[in-house]
């Protein structure tokens, strides 16, 4: 490594413009590490001749904070860095200075980018590179390359590298690019295969011809994708008011009204496939109607029975028999046309069939919402670094109305208040019978809410065994509402019972508080469901035993989901108009209520709960759903606009959506799912009605079609084959869970290695940074002695430095 | 604006000018960095601000509006600038330089006790929110 080598350190005397990117510098590495080998060797020669002690760290006075960190700090005592000219110099040519270059910089950088996207390759071969700290920089960094060093010659050379991409990858690519509109615009343009003249189109050959065609294919297409984007765009409802929303009270209550846009899509997804294979075809072929037909009363729409019992809205209407069949035998002689061309329609089949699917494409939509969901809003390590990450992301850009901003900014003091106050907090760890008594507090008030929640669900269980004792018959309808009216008032009573006993205890953080709450009130709903569906499933079925029990169920959803509906609108009147207008008369000054976000999102996934229980048994109530939702929206963005004002806590509004679909996935759909499989798969469906009135479950369905499949001949033979080994037995199950186990345990030890990759990493970052300090600062002790020796130089003879040839002299 | 006016009085615009950086965004995003800015620079800020601008892009833009003098890295004195617009100055100076300097505890990687674009990036990296709240709805 040490030759004698006569290093020409050309910087010459004058001092130019640091921001002249185009100036000589020491490219060629090796060279480099060879002359500060040398200077390092001089320099120790000197300081032993002249006995001075050599300084690692420069522990500047403007160091920060008083009590002075052992960082090294470039600052001189100003607080500004003072470096010699030629020291800037070379700083200002460091390949990471990127930011404030010129376009040409951003133009070479995003060329080298493309480069390797183009190649992909990967780091060259060691060997190839020769004595470099840095081959990545060699090879690829257009900046140090000599040969081509003018602007015009880099954007051409990076126009011709995106025309080597896909069209996705180059707008990726160009998206990403810190350069104006108008220039990714040129940048496109240019980037673009260029068009064959039309009328040199008979010349050219076959080939040509056919790859023009391709390219103009795909243009249109991508044109016709990119307008029908902007279509949907504008299809998309309500982005007015959701501007409008999130301009005046931030991000976090917006996430609740863009959860009820994302259910309102889910139930869209779930009514589609109902309405096209059940609801319609049924509704095609009407059964024969049994019985006389009760008139409409206003009563209908709250208890969902009378008039709309034999409709399509309910279980019990939809056949048993195929539809549309052409007969084969005349029954009772009578006239059987058969219909040449009719395709028979197996009703019960297409029934099981279309609530299968379409919970299956829910789940799978549902997973993956709340996989993309996670995988932003949780990093590694993303618990470090809270007070960069309030300083810096915190501002919410959105708001747009000055007493909002006012807010934002009493938001932000306090968070960072709190921050400064928990960091010293921690410094001084808490006296031990304090955490005792604060352990006891809490565990009481767990206690007492967990008792409540008992109380509630003895009073639901009783409250229905009475309600089945008395015979209910149709006739007194009113009489049916009892029940669900007394659901819905524990619903509404109870979570402000556990919000005062909520505030015995004190809790460090605010946003563990809210996630307590948020547990304790959706342990309540899921237990109270709970009774419920035993109470359909485990009694209604035996009480009911002549009659469709399966229309009831689906009746006393609906009515649940009726006596939600009206529950919501009276607790937004009592809950935020009255207790503003409340508070506004007892207190001067305008204290308007908070918007419960927590509570608010908590009964839209209770809503959705109960239309999943109730889709098997009421195709329809999806479309109930989606009109609830609308009149929710509405009422509850007039009530938020007039009575409410933004919440104080600090709301990480990414990781609320990620927490919302996550409680929509986890309690609600896997308990819908649950009592959806326990139906098909256990219960007995009634013997007068609906699509399954002959078998002795509704899953036997799909089993007398395998049989029928089995008897029709050899050619489908690979499907009685699935149902029979894969789908009956339990061995494939076994094999899927110990296959899903290993994956999850190998993600785990991933991520692990991962983890200790990051922390390896910060280290060996902190470490060069600490080279590149130290690095600079020999370099500006060797010009500063350099300008000293020369100053003392022109006073008296004194023999030159033997490491540079000095150049400065001969000009 | 929302409105379907066409002419707003001084107290309908005060209304509407309060985000603590907007001198910031106007020097960053116009042509000589002095606040005037052209319908392109216009685009250009609605483009980033946009919904569909990748992270990297939003991350180096803000970069660029936090550092207060320019100088390609957020030293201390930038810090203090941001945290008192963003604090509307209620914050004590002790107060202020403390959250400073927990920032660059936090942030700073190659410890040279400042903030380098690459920093800034990896910090945004793991702050999820960044997305959200770095959003202009139009």
């Amino acid at each position: 490594m040490s030759q004698s080598l006569a290093f020409v350190l050309n910087v010459p005397e004058t001092p130019q413009d640091p921001e002249d990117s185009q100036e000589p510098s020491p490219y060629d590495e090796s060279e480099v590490h060879d002359s500060f080998h040398q200077l390092i060797q001089e320099q120790s020669r000197w300081v032993a001749e002249e006995g001075l002690e050599l300084q690692q760290r420069v522990p500047g006075a403007g160091a920060l904070g008083a009590s002075g960190s052992d960082r090294q700090a470039l600052l001189g005592p100003e607080g500004a860095p003072v470096y010699s000219t030629a020291t800037l110099r070379i700083l200002a040519s460091m390949p990471s200075r990127t930011i404030g270059r010129s376009r040409g910089a951003i133009l070479s950088q995003y060329y080298s980018r493309t480069v390797r996207l183009r190649r992909r390759a990967g780091r060259p071969q060691l060997r190839d590179v020769g004595r470099s700290a840095r081959p990545s920089l060699r090879l690829y960094d257009l900046e140090l390359d000599p040969a081509v060093l003018e602007e015009d010659e880099k954007r051409g050379l990076l126009v011709k590298e995106l025309q080597g991409l896909t069209v996705a990858q180059r707008d990726h690519m160009l998206r990403g690019m810190p350069l104006s509109l108008s220039e990714k615009r040129c940048l496109r343009e240019e980037s673009r295969p260029p068009r064959g003249k039309r009328r040199a189109r008979g010349h050219r050959g076959l080939l040509s011809c056919c790859s023009q065609l391709r390219d103009s294919c795909i243009l249109a297409s991508h044109n016709l994708g990119l307008a029908l984007l902007s279509g949907l765009q504008a299809l998309m409802p309500w982005h007015y008011a959701l501007k409008r929303i999130g301009g005046q009270f931030g991000s976090s209550v917006l996430s609740y009204f863009l959860f009820l846009k994302t259910l309102l899509a889910f139930n869209t997804l779930l009514l589609l496939p109902l309405l096209a294979f059940i609801v319609g075809v049924q509704a095609a072929f009407p059964p024969a109607p049994s019985g006389s037909v009760p008139a409409f009363r206003g009563l209908e729409l709250l208890t969902g029975g009378g008039r709309f019992t034999h409709t399509v809205m309910y279980y019990g209407y939809y056949s048993n028999a195929t539809l549309n069949q052409p007969c084969a035998s005349p029954r009772d002689g009578g006239q059987c046309t058969p219909e040449a061309g009719g395709l028979p329609y197996n009703m019960p089949l297409a029934y099981l069939f279309t609530v299968g699917v379409a919970f299956f494409i829910t789940c799978i939509t549902l997973v993956y919402s709340m996989s993309r969901s996670f995988g932003e809003s949780y990093r590694v390590g993303s618990t470090s670094g809270v007070h960069a990450i309030t300083v810096f992301c915190s501002w919410d850009y959105k708001v747009t109305q000055k007493w909002a901003t006012r807010l934002q900014h009493d938001n932000i003091r306090t968070q960072l208040k709190e921050l400064l106050a928990e960091g010293q907090l921690r410094h001084r760890p808490p006296r031990a019978c304090g955490r005792l008594w604060q352990a006891a507090v809490l565990g009481l008030v767990w206690l007492l809410c967990l008792g409540t929640t008992l109380v509630c669900a003895l009073a639901v269980y009783s409250f229905s065994e009475l309600v089945l004792q008395s015979r209910v018959s149709a006739e007194r309808d009113g009489a049916l509402l009892a029940l669900p009216l007394v659901v819905c008032l524990l619903n509404l009573g109870a979570p402000y019972l556990f919000r005062v006993l909520a505030a015995l205890e004190r809790h460090d953080s605010p946003v563990l508080e809210v996630y307590v709450a948020i547990c304790r009130n959706l342990i309540l709903k899921m237990v109270i469901l709970g009774i419920l569906c035993y109470h359909w499933l485990g009694r209604r079925v035996g009480t009911l035993k002549d009659q469709c029990w399966e229309d009831f169920v689906g009746q006393e959803l609906y009515r649940l989901m009726v006596m939600d509906f009206i529950f919501t609108l009276l607790d937004t009147l009592l809950g935020e108009l009255v207790w503003r207008l409340i508070s506004e008369k007892r207190s001067q000054r305008k204290g308007k209520p908070e918007f419960d976000i927590a509570g608010n999102v908590l009964e839209l996934i209770y809503g959705q709960t109960l239309t999943w229980l109730g889709v098997l048994f009421s195709p329809l109530l999806p479309a109930m759903q989606i009109i609830k939702l609308l009149f929710v929206f509405y009422v509850k963005k007039t009530s938020l606009m007039a009575n409410c004002q933004a919440p104080r806590r600090p709301w990480k509004a990414s990781h609320m959506s990620t927490v919302f679909i996550s409680l929509l996935c986890f309690p609600s759909f896997l308990g819908a799912a649950i009592f959806l499989c326990y139906a098909i798969w256990q219960v007995k469906p009634s013997s007068i009605c609906g699509p399954f009135r002959t078998l002795d479950t509704m899953y036997e369905a799909g089993k007398v079609w395998v049989r029928h499949l089995e008897e029709a001949g050899p050619r489908v033979s690979w499907l009685p084959w699935i149902h029979r080994y894969l789908v009956e037995s339990a061995f494939p199950i076994y094999l899927a869970s110990a296959l899903l186990l290993a994956v999850i345990y190998l993600n785990i030890q991933v991520v692990k290695g991962q983890r200790k990759v990051i922390c390896l990493l910060k280290e060996q970052l902190s470490n060069e940074g600490e080279d590149k300090i130290f690095l600079i600062n020999k370099l500006q002790r060797i010009y500063e002695r350099k300008e000293r020796s020369r100053v003392g130089r022109t006073e008296e003879a004194v023999t030159p430095p033997a490491v540079f040839t000095d150049d400065w002299d001969a000009q | 604006m929302g409105n379907k006016q066409t002419v707003f009085t001084h107290e309908q615009l005060e209304a509407y000018q309060d985000n603590p950086f907007r001198q910031r965004i106007a020097q960053v995003f116009s042509e000589d960095g002095d606040g005037h800015m052209t319908l392109d620079n216009f685009l250009d800020m609605f483009s980033v601000m946009s919904e569909m601008a990748p992270r990297d892009l939003k991350a180096y833009y803000a970069f660029k509006i936090y550092d207060f003098n320019n100088d390609d890295y957020i030293c201390v004195w930038d810090l203090e600038q941001t945290v008192t617009q963003l604090t509307r100055g209620e914050l004590s100076a002790e107060e202020v330089s403390l959250v400073c300097e927990k920032v660059l505890d936090e942030a700073d990687g190659d410890h040279d006790g400042r903030l380098s674009l690459e920093d800034f990036q990896n910090m945004i990296l793991r702050a999820p929110d960044f997305l959200s709240t770095f959003h202009i709805r139009i």
